[in-house]
């Protein structure tokens, strides 16, 4: 019962007219953000941070509207997976396997809807998911002490270079440059500047808005500088819009498992909405065989990796509450919003900020309600913005960024900085370097060398404090074996290709 | 190939020198002799380890664009710093209507489309964000003098300007 009324206490802070209409509006935003080309969940979210933050709105305000953006970004991302081949995000990629196929088959209002409808029942599951793990996750997280948190950063860094990148170096050296950057400014413990080379504009840190906003949405204006802004007509057309009700009862049991699925690979910190959206696809694929006809443009296809991908999401709320720790890069944004609203997220959030906790929980579902029934009629209108041609939308996304960071300092050492990362993202990205392990450093950072220092001085200076316990132990081989056993997977579960025309 | 071991060489000099920065850390009686450069210089170590594997083991090179699409975006990084530093004196509306419409004409390069996505990209967001969003404060439109720009572009020229 402790959950329902916790659920009470959260739809009474989030269930204001007021709220509602914030939910809405950030429902409608985000499903227009991510039909956008070249716009996704996380690189969306990013640009409005600072803009939400200057707005003066309260904690719940702005925490109800960037879930509602970000959920709107999930929904919107696979209407370019299915209508153009584009994945807005890399979870999206699975859900152009059979959605493509199927809108080129003249389905695509099908494919649209049955893929809304996934997306429903994945983000609604992992929702209830949450409210039962995430207390429960806390309270073991109580027994986390210093060398226990400095072990669960570098198992979270581990398994997202495993999991999410081709190439185990490169993705140490993305969390290596995150973490890097994330030591430059004044110590906390001595007073003293570290690492600034002795320029003023450092001695504050570098704010990791400005890194996130460079890295996603600056990068991303020079790959469409590179592609001319091509590949972005539509070639499928969209007539009549019905609800498939055949499909959607003939996928039921496909979205349960998907959602299931989804929701423990969202949980494993790092791991996140790829590794949801895959394991739920291939193992529907290995469920329904050779006659199942996966790739070729089936239902099950549809929803199996948009259920996972959706309830991966909400999985990877469950570390990112309860311990700090987000299981992917739209995770690692909205951990960034939490941080931007002096949220500190860990054990402590649930007993002391229960209204942000259960506030937020209880947005989701509505943001999740709102969504079903706005995409459902209104698919038409968020089709139309695909049309946008890229030589509107990226300048105007370009100059979004700038006013957003702009006002966050009014520096313009800020906004060159920026510019910076953004070249920096193009070159990354260009060598298949993940940039989810920078942005996951800058924010983590601090928080992991504090662990590590008060880890060393409980135990003055002795490094075997750090495998003191069961737990750090447990999480030392974990990081190990998550970093090291892809590499000997990779050739046994091969990423499927994009269908080509 | 190459690209990987030019990437990880440069890797492996940053982290080199990230460490030999992290020696010189200044410390004091709060913090400890060692603690303040205990986490850069594991950070620094394992960089620099990573870039080694890489420069033994290069995943084959990615495909790199044409030398004009270089230019283009060496000239949309230096238009967007020239905004970057303009836009204080400046104010909103004019810079943004420059930037964005070169932009727009390094993605399609269609001189009609750039010059109507410039004007009607900077209206439209000022009175977004003026009227909608109430942030008049930061799109402001301000009347620059001649020293207020000269001490705005010396902040690009390297060891002149900047405060």
């Amino acid at each position: 019962m402790d959950i329902l009324s916790n659920l009470a206490l959260g739809f009474s802070v989030a269930l204001s007219p007021y709220t509602l209409m914030l939910a809405i509006i950030g429902c409608f935003l985000g499903t227009i953000i991510g039909a956008l080309p070249g716009l996704g969940p996380s690189n969306g979210v990013a640009i409005l941070i600072p803009i939400t933050f200057t707005l003066g709105l309260d904690a719940t305000a702005a925490l109800v509207l960037m879930t509602s953006v970000y959920y709107g970004a999930m929904y919107g991302g696979r209407i370019s997976s299915i209508l153009l081949n584009i994945p807005g995000d890399e979870p999206a990629l699975m859900t152009t396997l059979d959605g493509y196929p199927m809108a080129k088959a003249g389905r695509a209002g099908d494919a649209l809807v049955l893929s809304g409808v996934a997306s429903f029942v994945g983000a609604f599951l992992a929702t209830i998911g949450l409210m039962l793990l995430a207390p429960v996750l806390a309270r073991v997280a109580f027994l986390f002490g210093p060398a226990e948190y400095f072990a669960l950063y570098l198992l979270a860094f581990c398994t997202l270079g495993g999991m999410a990148s081709n190439n185990q170096a490169k993705s140490a050296i993305a969390a290596c440059i995150g973490l890097g950057i994330a030591m430059i400014g004044v110590d906390s413990s001595s007073g003293l500047p570290r690492l600034t080379g002795g320029n003023l504009h450092l001695f504050d840190g570098i704010d990791f808005l400005v890194a996130i906003v460079g890295l996603f949405a600056i990068a991303e204006v020079f790959f469409f500088i590179e592609s001319h802004g091509k590949g972005s007509a539509i070639g499928v057309v969209l007539d009549k819009v019905r609800i498939p009700w055949k499909d959607i009862v003939a996928t039921r049991w496909t979205m349960l498992r998907a959602s299931l699925v989804g929701f423990i690979a969202g949980v494993l910190p790092g791991a996140g909405a790829s590794l949801g959206s895959f394991m739920a696809y291939m193992s529907e694929k290995s469920i329904a065989g050779e006659k199942g006809g996966f790739g070729t443009g089936v239902a099950k296809g549809v929803a199996a990796p948009e259920a996972g991908n959706n309830s991966a999401a909400g999985g990877a709320l469950v570390p990112m509450l309860t311990l700090g720790v987000p299981g992917s890069g739209t995770t690692a944004v909205l951990l960034a919003l939490l941080m931007t609203l002096n949220i500190t997220p860990g054990p402590t959030l649930f007993r002391e900020n229960p209204d942000v906790v259960w506030g937020l929980i209880a947005s989701l579902l509505i943001a999740n309600i709102v969504l079903l029934l706005m995409n459902v009629p209104m698919v038409k209108i968020f089709v139309k913005v695909l049309t946008v041609p890229a030589w509107v939308l990226l300048p105007g996304v370009t100059m979004i960024s700038f006013v957003g960071i702009y006002s966050l300092s009014g520096s313009y050492f800020d906004l060159l900085l920026m510019i910076g990362f953004g070249v920096l993202g193009y070159f990354l990205r260009k060598l298949d370097v993940p940039t989810v392990p920078v942005i996951l450093g800058i924010l983590l950072g601090g928080n992991m060398e504090d662990a590590l220092r008060r880890a060393m001085t409980l135990s003055d200076g002795d490094a075997t404090y750090l495998f003191s316990s069961w737990i750090a132990i447990g999480l030392w081989v974990a990081a190990f074996a998550g970093f090291i056993a892809p590499m000997f997977l990779r050739n046994l579960l091969k990423k499927p290709q994009a269908v080509t025309d | 190939m190459a690209s990987d071991r030019i990437f990880g060489l440069i890797t492996l000099i940053t982290a080199v020198a990230y460490i030999a920065a992290a020696t010189q850390i200044q410390t004091n009686l709060f913090s400890g002799q060692f603690l303040p450069k205990l986490f850069p210089l594991l950070i620094g170590a394992v960089a620099a380890i990573s870039s080694l594997v890489l420069i033994f083991k290069p995943d084959p090179d990615p495909e790199w664009p044409q030398s004009a699409t270089w230019l283009n975006m060496a000239i949309a990084v230096a238009v967007l710093s020239i905004y970057a530093v303009l836009i204080t004196p400046l104010g909103f509306i004019l810079p943004t209507m420059f930037a964005a419409g070169i932009i727009s004409y390094q993605i399609a390069p269609n001189v009609r489309n750039a010059a109507l996505s410039g004007i009607g990209l900077s209206l439209l967001l000022f009175a977004l964000f003026k009227y909608a969003l109430g942030l008049g404060n930061i799109v402001a439109y301000k009347i620059p003098t001649l020293a207020s720009l000269w001490d705005a572009l010396t902040i690009l020229i390297p060891f002149v300007g900047g405060h």
